[in-house]
């Protein structure tokens, strides 16, 4: 596995096992990644308590979407540390997936299939016991049971997300991270996925959103990121007042 | 925070000084070699002296796949330790082995020319071997400038060089077995029954050579490692100063800028 | 194993559907015979023009197949659902061979009598040829799946993938045509030397197996 510039804290447990390191769902320490020749993400630090809620706000190109990327085990970090559910990654990733749900830019969805053939599928590379039970669930909870059977080419931006949200869930995840869940939702629609994504107990969220009155109002702690990805506020979501919205979304425009 | 990059050139840097010692002795041995071809190996009884390009088509050829291996074997420890200097041997291990796998095809041609009248035998095995394993490694450099991602770049070229290096003896056997049906072997002259002065010729040829190979794959790893150390210094100099902090948000801290590398 | 049957149903479910590859592959297949016919000014065909043409046709119909066989995988985002999920992704790549496999055996079935009613005299030297093909086709697949991940996360893929998987294919269309050359002679097939030739596609494809799956998770990773 490469080798990375990793700085071990003093006693510093090595990964456990899928029962995980107690306390902390998420810790980051110095993260720090790389594209091309930039610095996207520069020492962003941060623990998540088991069963909290972080929010992650800044301009557009802050890095939000890597940092959920490499959270999701998708991206390895540059540099630094972190741990995801007790597993280090990018060694022990494979212990924290599974019980991770992701929900990025795309829905994952295959266009070509049918929604209901399509959380099937994710429902069998997760492992999803009673999948036909808990797919008509889902789907019945965001209002499109009676799109089950239409190819996913064919729904909209606002049925593909749900149907998103649906995929994301499928698997009883202990930890979610949602980049920007309210995109293509109005209201309505934002009430039907509330109960899969909204607050749970058990379950810990990291959220990347631009609303950020709403985003503070549901978070534990909040993370803000300044334009090149460096990190202008880490700590309680009361810590951050709406005022400070404008200098963390003003400062150096582009990269 | 050492970066992996200061690392790597430090490592290279130490290779310097014996740069020179390197290319001195290339000039010497290369010298001696060609003197050896031209006075001392005898003439062959078939070819006559048109056979005396054997001792640079078969060294350059060799030096060729031997750099190929040797870029395998980079490109495991690559993949093994994520560490970008051995991407960079392979790198340059590569780049020589095309080079050289020119002017070996070249040599071939000429010699295939002067001996037999047409510029390219398929008849022989080898040379089509070797022709097929060119065009593969040749394929090395569209498929690095393709992909974006540095990272990436690396690992997918050395998951490329390690297959192509399992594909060169496969392709070697192929071949043979292929020819060997319909046509003799039309350069006889391999390395069984060679004469005491040839053999010796051949193997000064082959010490010329490799040591060509190593001298320019030296060269080259220094000059990329310093091109890369200029860049690296530009860039640091080059980013913005920070800009100030207006209310409670943490300020950004100067070192920041100073890790812009 | 459940990923790889996962995998391999969802491709065939899509393919079936949306017929994507296979008409185009048959399509292509039957047009270059014809253009071969006139090309070569022939309308029998044996031994090693035989087989080379119908190699070649073989071949660069399975391009058209492996050029698109990561398709729904790159433009939905369909290798993150492969990294997301808690499964081996050797899995992806079995699958994917097999997909090819099975993709290949389909073209064969129908270019083949097409190609049996324009060339050949007698179809006395079918059934061993579709038992080479079958060789042909595993180690088309191995060595296509790897190049299409490589080119799928490349720019200028489509020319990339056949760039780089032509080379590699040499050895592979080597042996065949030396095994398919006596197969389709003019006084009907001969076997003398075949098992050395179906020796050779036998390693050409463990080898290709192996080393695909040894390097598939490197290629994924990120």
């Amino acid at each position: 596995m490469p080798a990375t510039a990793v700085q071990r804290a003093a006693g510093e447990d090595p990964a456990t096992g899928p029962a995980g390191a107690p306390g902390a769902a998420v810790e980051a320490r110095e993260l720090r990644r790389e594209f091309g020749q930039e610095w996207v993400l520069r020492d962003v630090s941060f623990v998540l308590e088991a069963g909290h809620t972080l929010v992650v706000l800044g301009p557009n190109g802050a890095g939000k979407s890597t940092l959920l990327r490499m959270l999701a085990t998708l991206l390895r970090p540059s540099a630094g540390e972190l741990r995801v559910l007790g597993a280090e990654l990018p060694r022990h990733a494979w212990q924290a997936r599974g019980r991770i749900g992701y929900l990025g830019h795309d829905a994952l969805l295959y266009r070509d299939l049918t929604l209901a053939e399509s959380l099937a599928f994710h429902a069998r590379l997760h492992g999803v016991e009673g999948a036909a039970a808990r797919i008509g669930e889902l789907l019945d909870a965001v209002g499109l049971t009676r799109r089950r059977d239409q190819l996913v080419r064919t729904l909209s931006a606002g049925q593909l997300q749900r149907a998103a949200v649906c995929r994301c869930v499928l698997h009883h995840p202990a930890l979610l991270l949602l980049d920007e869940p309210g995109s293509h939702l109005d209201p309505a629609a934002l009430e039907t996925v509330e109960p899969l994504i909204g607050r749970r107990p058990g379950v810990t969220r990291v959220i990347v959103t631009h609303d950020f009155e709403g985003g503070l109002a549901g978070a534990d702690r909040a993370l803000a990121l300044r334009a090149e990805g460096s990190v202008a506020y880490e700590g309680p979501a009361g810590g951050l007042a709406p005022g400070d919205a404008r200098s963390i979304y003003a400062g150096r425009s582009g990269r | 925070m050492p970066s992996r990059q200061d690392s790597l050139l430090s490592r290279l840097s130490l290779e310097m000084p014996s740069l020179r010692t390197t290319a001195i002795a290339t000039v010497i041995v290369l010298c001696g070699a060609f003197a050896l071809a031209f006075f001392y190996a005898p003439n062959d009884a078939d070819q006559g002296f048109v056979q005396k390009i054997f001792y640079l088509h078969v060294p350059i050829a060799i030096c060729a796949l031997a750099g190929f291996i040797v870029a395998a074997i980079h490109a495991i420890r690559h993949l093994r330790t994520g560490d970008p200097v051995h991407d960079m041997r392979a790198y340059v291990s590569i780049h020589m082995g095309v080079i050289f796998g020119t002017g070996a095809l070249l040599t071939g041609a000429i010699w295939a020319r002067a001996a037999w009248g047409k510029w390219w035998v398929w008849e022989e095995p080898t040379l089509v071997s070797f022709l097929i394993v060119y065009l593969l490694y040749a394929t090395y450099y569209p498929l690095r400038y393709a992909i974006e991602d540095r990272e990436r770049q690396a690992r997918y070229a050395s998951v490329f060089a390690i297959t192509a290096g399992a594909f060169v003896p496969l392709n070697f056997m192929a071949v043979r077995l292929a020819e060997s049906l319909v046509h003799p072997r039309v350069f006889a002259t391999s390395e069984g029954g060679l004469p005491g002065e040839m053999l010796f010729t051949f193997l000064v040829a082959l010490a010329g050579m490799a040591l060509l190979f190593v001298t320019l794959s030296r060269f080259e790893l220094a000059a990329k490692a310093t091109r890369g150390q200029i860049s690296r210094l530009r860039r640091a100099l080059d980013s913005e100063a920070p800009s100030a902090p207006t209310s409670r948000i943490a300020p950004s801290t100067p070192a920041d800028t100073g890790r812009a590398g | 194993m459940i990923a790889f049957r996962a995998i391999l149903a969802k491709d065939l479910r899509v393919e079936l559907r949306t017929l994507q590859s296979l008409p185009a592959m048959a399509l292509f297949a039957v047009t270059t015979f014809v253009i071969f016919r006139f090309g070569l000014d022939r309308t029998s065909l044996e031994g090693s023009l035989a087989a080379g043409v119908l190699l070649v046709t073989v071949l660069f119909a399975a391009l058209l197949a492996i050029n698109r066989l990561f398709v729904a995988e790159r433009d939905e985002g369909g290798f993150d659902a492969m990294r997301l999920a808690p499964i081996d992704l050797s899995a992806l790549f079995a699958a994917k061979v097999v997909a090819l496999f099975v993709y290949l055996l389909v073209l064969e079935a129908v270019a083949l009598p097409v190609f049996a009613a324009f060339f050949l005299d007698s179809g006395a030297g079918l059934p061993p040829l579709a038992a080479v093909l079958a060789l042909v086709n595993v180690g088309l697949a191995a060595t296509g799946a790897v190049v299409s991940t490589v080119g799928a996360h490349s720019r200028a893929r489509d020319l990339l993938t056949p760039l780089v998987l032509l080379p590699l294919l040499v050895p592979l269309m080597i042996a065949a045509g030396a095994a398919a050359e006596p197969l389709l002679a003019a006084g009907g097939p001969e076997y003398d030397e075949v098992w050395k030739w179906i020796g050779t596609l036998a390693l050409y494809d463990l080898t290709f197996l192996l080393v695909g799956y040894a390097v598939y998770d490197f290629l994924l990773e990120d």
